[in-house]
């Protein structure tokens, strides 16, 4: 006779401690260790030293105007487009709302690439159209206003998803009592809806500075030619002068980012949590207001927001890696495809880079996905206490800023792996742990909405029918949470693909992803170069999203990020 | 195959709060078909889900002949239990087509073949569906797809099927087909049928027996005659049937069937002395022209008669059938030609 102890439950033994294992490995040991790192050099009196050199306060300084006009930025762009396209009858949403958000899914070092390409004396897009400034003006992005712009323009999605996912959860029918109560139009949005949406406002503001402190793309390109760090691009140079001191002073300066993105963090979730009223009424269709004469001038207004913010610094992009070299005006004569034969079959730094990271991004996606949809089964699945407290350390790596988690797996894996003495840093195997730890989240979460979906008797049937666990997994529950499997794959390998922080930490020679690749050739002043390997990037982020967006309808609510 | 036993079976959740299953002992005999009756909460498909091994008892046991199947300690998983089920949600494949669905079972028993596509082909001509085989679940209409969740609990010919109000989400017109279609089922199969519901009417059409579940006990077993004719406690009374519950002083009364003679001798005397509650069914109350007076409070046309609610002297509401019309207001005289003391 066939016994076993599970209680009911639907999960085999091994499953709990196959989840703490994952969990242990990819969340508890590297922010653990970065902790003792970080409190031990606090006081063995390194700190001390490292805490009144003027340098890293000047750092946390610029880091937090930076973050802050940033936030401020992006809660303008992003609240304004998530109020036009949501409440009011503007045409084109669907466009619209697509390309605000591509921003967020550009990686920020390209995004930076593209601005310094349409501004500065030697923009090709300008020197084209004959307009740029004369030569040895200073590039004006080279700023603490230019970092703070980007950021803007880079978050601003964040701000745009969260304000329109309240919104869309506003109830009509408290909309129509208002309007039956005599309110105006004005009044209904400044009484009923402004107020109701103010959690969606400070939640994504509080994110985009999250992500704002984290960046590090932005800020490299743009603060270090003008000796403006930041607290990321600050460590990124101690590793750069790499000395004795380098892993007490990094864990502290992580920790540092990992405390202002917690603030943050803390400040989203205790905003949202009192969100309770969106279950009442009729929810998910959303009042609409004519905007009637004025809506030509709304239109214009958004579209010209999309044409300065993605249209220009794309073109200026695309001109940039179409000239010659840098500096040399762009003409239809004069007009290359040099550059992109160069990194695509020149440069071996290039050629390595794309096959490094679509390799590890590849492998990631699909590794994790095994790892997700187990994890994610156990998750929902289980009645145990423990499930909502491992689900939350699931989620801090990819809450947390990557140069946070690339610093801690630094510290992880500095010395050889104990047992079996082999050393990964340095590899490409460092990097392929720090993806796997950060991205879990990204993986984690359609695989979670999917399984949550997921009437739990089409299982139980599967048990009566005497199906096991393997093969009720086979026979049932992958095939049915296969479009939101799908989805996490193309996420994770998109998200991967772009990232620059933690490869840029974590690479050594030979293991340069497509991020350090871009970052390089453009610090080596290659610009064309960049641009080249830049548009490519973008080119393949769209087609990516536009496969995401074919599969929107087949896939859970909220499983595609820029969706709501 | 054998005779189902809860023996002692109790459930509590971890949530606390009282037991959802508190001491449950019921025998099923083999062949039987048993309806769980309760309102919602009662516990009766946590005692369903824990036949089908999906929820451990805290306390008790549950035995297939003398084979243990679940303690508190151990059980058999679900998989191993040569069960079938019919869910609420039907719980269909949305992947697989009708036959697919109907033949996993066999698939995972290692049945293949000429063999499986036999199988298949009977017990979806058992449910009137083998123009539908190669459909998907999704085109097929709620009676369709309860069909097919019923031919694959049909197909492996399990010792207990289980049926968790498969009811409740068809319209008035197929339930009564459905109902028919289960009988059939029960009566071909000859396998140990379960069925939970809320709907009395639906228990007595369709078990041999009927359990009264209320807070987790179990109040009552019986065939549906003789529940109906011999309830026990106000729950069960209340429950199975139409009537009205009175306080009447009956408790000294050696018979539970009480007449109109011994009615009228009891309310004759009334001192408010040990109060029994008592169940007058409504075909049992006559209008006439003697007897108690009463008032009636409200008339519902049904059709084929008119159902009263006439307030009595006492303020004690009774339900009665009246052929001839009747208004509100009205003041009538009432013979009570059966009772009974629950």
């Amino acid at each position: 006779m066939f016994r076993s102890q599970n209680r009911g439950n639907s999960q085999p033994r091994w499953l709990f401690s196959f989840v703490i294992v994952v969990i242990f490995f990819l969340s508890v040991l590297p922010l653990g260790r970065l902790a003792m790192t970080g409190f031990s050099s606090l006081f063995d009196g390194g700190a001390r030293e490292l805490l009144s050199d003027p340098a890293v306060w000047q750092a946390v300084y610029d880091t937090l105007t930076t973050s802050f006009l940033g936030m401020i930025a992006a809660v303008i762009l992003g609240g304004g487009f998530a109020l036009l396209l949501t409440l009011f009858d503007v045409r084109g949403k669907t466009a619209l709302g697509f390309l605000f958000m591509l921003p967020t899914m550009i990686p920020p070092q390209v995004t930076a690439l593209s601005w310094i390409g349409m501004t500065g004396p030697s923009s090709a897009l300008l020197k084209a159209i004959g307009m740029a400034p004369p030569l040895g003006s200073p590039q004006p992005l080279y700023s603490i206003g230019g970092i703070a712009l980007l950021y803007g323009v880079q978050n601003a999605p964040l701000v745009f998803l969260s304000l329109r996912a309240g919104l869309l959860a506003l109830p009509r029918d408290g909309v129509e009592a208002a309007r039956l109560s005599g309110a105006s139009s004005w009044q209904v949005l400044k009484d009923i809806i402004l107020p109701l949406s103010l959690p969606g406002f400070v939640a994504g503001a509080a994110i985009a500075f999250v992500s704002c402190v984290g960046n590090f793309g932005i800020p490299a390109i743009l603060g270090i030619p003008a000796s403006i760090y930041t607290l990321p691009t600050l460590i990124y140079s101690k590793f750069a002068a790499f000395g004795p001191g380098t892993f007490a002073d990094v864990s502290l300066l992580s920790g540092l980012i990992a405390i202002l993105s917690v603030i943050g963090l803390t400040v989203e979730e205790r905003v949202l949590r009192g969100r309770d009223y969106r279950v009442i009424g009729l929810s998910g269709q959303v009042a609409m207001f004519r905007l009637g004469n004025w809506r030509a001038l709304g239109e214009l207004v958004l579209w010209l927001a999309i044409f300065i913010t993605l249209v220009m610094p794309l073109t200026a992009l695309i001109a940039s890696s179409l000239a010659p070299a840098y500096g040399v005006p762009l003409t239809p004569a004069t007009a290359t495809l040099d550059a992109y034969r160069e990194v695509l079959f020149k440069q071996t730094i290039t050629r390595t880079a794309f096959f490094n990271s679509v390799t590890l991004s590849l492998t990631t996606a699909i590794g994790l996905l095994v790892v997700t949809v187990l994890t994610g089964y156990y998750l929902v699945r289980s009645k145990s206490r423990l499930a909502p407290v491992l689900s939350a350390l699931a989620e801090i790596p990819y809450a947390l800023p990557g140069i946070v988690l690339a610093v801690a797996l630094i510290l992880v894996f500095a010395a050889p792996i104990p047992i079996i003495g082999i050393s990964i840093y340095g590899t490409i195997w460092i990097i392929l742990v720090a993806y796997f730890s950060s991205f879990f989240a990204v993986s984690l979460k359609p695989v979670v909405s999917a399984f949550r979906q997921l009437d739990p008797s089409l299982e139980e049937a599967a048990r009566l029918s005497g199906a096991g666990f393997g093969r009720r997994l086979i026979d049932i529950v992958v095939p049915l949470v296969a479009p939101a499997a799908g989805a996490s794959v193309i996420l994770v390998f998109l998200i991967a693909c772009n990232e620059l922080t933690v490869s840029a930490i974590l690479w050594s020679a030979g293991t340069q992803t497509l991020g350090v690749a871009i970052y390089n050739l453009d610090d080596s002043g290659s610009f064309n170069l960049a641009a080249a390997l830049s548009v490519l990037v973008v080119i393949m982020v769209i087609a990516m999203m536009l496969v995401l967006e074919l599969m929107a309808k087949r896939l859970p609510k909220g499983v595609v990020p820029w969706r709501s | 195959m054998a005779k189902l036993i809860l023996n002692r079976l109790s459930k509590a959740f971890e949530t606390g709060g009282r037991p959802a299953v508190n001491d449950v002992s019921l025998e099923v005999r083999d062949g039987g078909f048993l309806a769980l009756l309760g309102p919602s909460g009662c516990g009766k498909t946590t005692v369903l889900r824990m036949i089908a091994g999906f929820e451990q008892p805290t306390d008790g046991s549950i035995l297939l002949g003398d084979r243990v199947l679940a303690d508190a300690s151990e059980m058999v998983a679900p998989e191993h239990r040569n069960m079938a089920m019919v869910f609420q949600s039907y719980a269909l494949w949305p992947h697989m087509s009708v036959a697919d669905n109907v033949g996993y079972p066999l698939k995972v028993r290692g049945v293949s073949g000429q063999k499986r596509e036999t199988k298949i082909r009977e017990a979806l001509n058992a449910v009137r569906l083998e123009a539908y085989a190669d459909r998907r679940p999704a085109d097929l209409s709620g009676g369709q797809r309860q069909r097919v969740a019923l031919a694959r609990c049909l197909v492996t010919e399990p010792d207990v099927v289980l049926l968790d109000e498969p009811l409740a989400n068809l319209d008035r017109h197929l339930r009564q087909e459905m109902e028919e279609t289960f009988r059939e089922f029960h009566a071909r199969s000859g396998a140990t049928m379960i069925y939970v519901t809320h709907d009395q009417a639906e228990a007595m059409a369709l078990a041999t027996d009927v359990a009264v579940m209320s807070e987790g006990k179990l109040l009552q077993v019986a065939s549906p005659q003789e529940i109906y004719a011999r309830p026990e406690g106000r729950l069960v009374g209340g429950l199975v049937g139409q009537g009205a519950i009175l306080k009447w002083p009956a408790a000294s009364l050696q018979n539970r069937l009480i007449d109109w003679q011994a009615l009228q001798g009891l309310l004759s005397h009334r001192d408010g002395q040990d109060c029994a509650d008592i169940l007058v069914r409504p075909q049992d109350v006559e209008i006439s022209g003697e007897g108690m007076a009463a008032t009636v409070t409200s008339v519902l046309f049904e059709g084929e008669r008119y159902a009263l609610k006439l307030a009595l002297g006492d303020d004690q509401t009774l339900r009665a059938f009246s052929r001839l019309p009747v208004q509100v207001g009205d003041r009538v005289s009432v013979v009570i030609r059966s009772a009974w003391r629950l």
